[in-house]
């Protein structure tokens, strides 16, 4: 079973969607108990980091996912399911999860803020969900983005004005800073790589 | 390097597509979802649905187009047309819509806007202008579907939707909407470089070398289209490589 957090806020039609055109079942869930027995996680955040985390809190939601992605269980974090995972957010001046080490910073850019459409993933090394998605045009809508302070953590980066990284991994976790779910052939590709490797790794 | 959107724009009545927004002779231009399909697979980079009905009793059918569009294309789309309060964004966010538009509601009580922002993040906020110019370069804003003024100036009316919380401008010329003799690049630019956030430029779109202008010269974010795409004179695909030859960039 693929659990989907539900913190009250995010728009998670569009991953059970997504996920049920892949023939792939998930439980949109806001228990840390679903969390614990998960298979895989897909954290589809959106909106603003100060409410999201007391949402988290309030839900027991937080250590549960501090606890997921210890045990390796496939986690798939969408934007703010990035953010969420570094030490503190400049917006709302949040403190987050803390799972990967670095902030997350409004993104310096002379570009138009937020960035919002299609723009590229380049990727920057192998990586299983990845692979073979390289190059494609990804749909994006964000002003902040996650800074990592171990550059290895970065798979993937995308530039709006200046280089960002737009995906992070760390063991069977992955965060990106895209909407996989809302870009097209290439997103739908990406989503079935991660079902696949969260079978594989059952 | 962040592309150029191209969205066609799907006017709803009664759970179908239609042609002419002036409520005369509505010509039905098929199944929205279909049509939504099929953009989807030409490359329309977004899609916006308009309920030109927007009475209380076509609610339900919106909301279950929404759905059955959401299950089967898999690019954003946002929803607008009579949307008043936080309770109804929520039931077409729910039901699968990416981000709403909101116009008339908007200008009433533009605390809709930030109210909006706040519970559901900037990303989905569309406000959507229609301007018409006054004098000179002065644009008035109109609501109730272009019908009734309101007497707010749009650029001002512009940075105050951005001031609280808007995630985008959907801009519509209403001298320019329908004439297809091109968009209203003066009204275009003048608030994409009034607002930080990005400009979707909406109204006379004849031939893609309008969109080629209010991309460049009109410096819009993105540019919406009806009936170029809906009459298949100018398909998606084809309109995007003309774009592409201009040195556009082009998902």
């Amino acid at each position: 079973m693929i659990a989907v957090i539900d913190y009250g806020a995010g728009n998670l039609r569009s991953v059970q969607n997504a996920l049920g055109r892949l023939n792939q079942d998930c439980r949109i869930s806001s228990s840390p108990e679903d969390l614990r027995q998960a298979q895989a996680i897909v954290f589809p955040g959106v909106g603003a980091a100060g409410p999201a985390m007391t949402a988290l809190r309030e839900r027991r939601l937080d250590q549960a996912i501090i606890d997921a992605i210890r045990r390796d269980v496939p986690y798939l974090g969408i934007c703010l399911g990035l953010q969420l995972l570094f030490e503190s957010s400049a917006e709302d001046g949040a403190g987050c999860l803390g799972i990967l080490a670095g902030t997350v910073e409004r993104l310096r850019t002379s570009e138009k803020l937020p960035h919002v459409g299609w723009n590229t993933l380049e990727q920057t090394r192998a990586h299983p969900v990845l692979d073979g998605i390289d190059g494609a045009a990804m749909y994006f809508t964000h002003s902040f983005v996650g800074v990592p302070r171990d550059q290895s953590l970065v798979a993937g980066y995308t530039v709006h004005g200046t280089p960002f990284a737009s995906a992070v991994s760390v063991g069977r976790a992955l965060a990106v800073q895209f909407h996989p779910e809302r870009s097209g052939d290439a997103g739908l590709r990406l989503l079935a790589r991660f079902v696949e490797s969260a079978r594989a790794a059952a | 390097m962040l592309t150029k959107r191209i969205i066609p724009c799907l006017d709803v009545t009664g759970g179908r597509v239609v042609k002419g927004r002036n409520f005369q002779q509505l010509r039905d231009q098929g199944d929205p979802v279909a049509m939504a399909r099929s953009y989807s697979q030409e490359g329309a980079d977004e899609l916006v649905f308009l309920d030109i009905s927007a009475a209380q009793e076509g609610r339900a059918t919106l909301v279950d187009l929404v759905d059955r569009t959401a299950r089967e294309v898999f690019i954003p789309f946002t929803v607008g047309g009579g949307i008043r309060d936080v309770d109804e964004i929520r039931t077409l966010l729910l039901a699968g819509a990416d981000k709403v538009s909101i116009q008339t509601a908007a200008v009433q009580r533009p605390e809709l806007i930030t109210e909006g922002a706040r519970r559901f993040g900037s990303q989905c906020i569309v406000v959507a202008i229609d301007a018409r110019r006054e004098t000179g370069s002065d644009w008035q804003v109109f609501s109730h579907g272009g019908r009734v003024g309101t007497g707010l100036d749009a650029l001002a009316w512009a940075r105050e939707a951005e001031r609280r919380g808007a995630g985008e401008i959907l801009l519509t010329s209403i001298d320019a909407d329908g004439t297809r003799d091109g968009y209203d690049l003066e009204l275009t630019a003048a608030i994409a470089d009034a607002v930080q956030i990005p400009v979707i430029a909406s109204g006379g779109a004849g031939h893609p070398r309008d969109l080629a202008a209010v991309l460049t010269t009109g410096r819009a974010d993105a540019a919406l289209a009806a009936s170029i795409f809906h009459d298949g004179t100018y398909p998606i695909a084809e309109t995007k490589n003309f774009l592409r030859r201009q040195g556009i960039a082009i998902r």
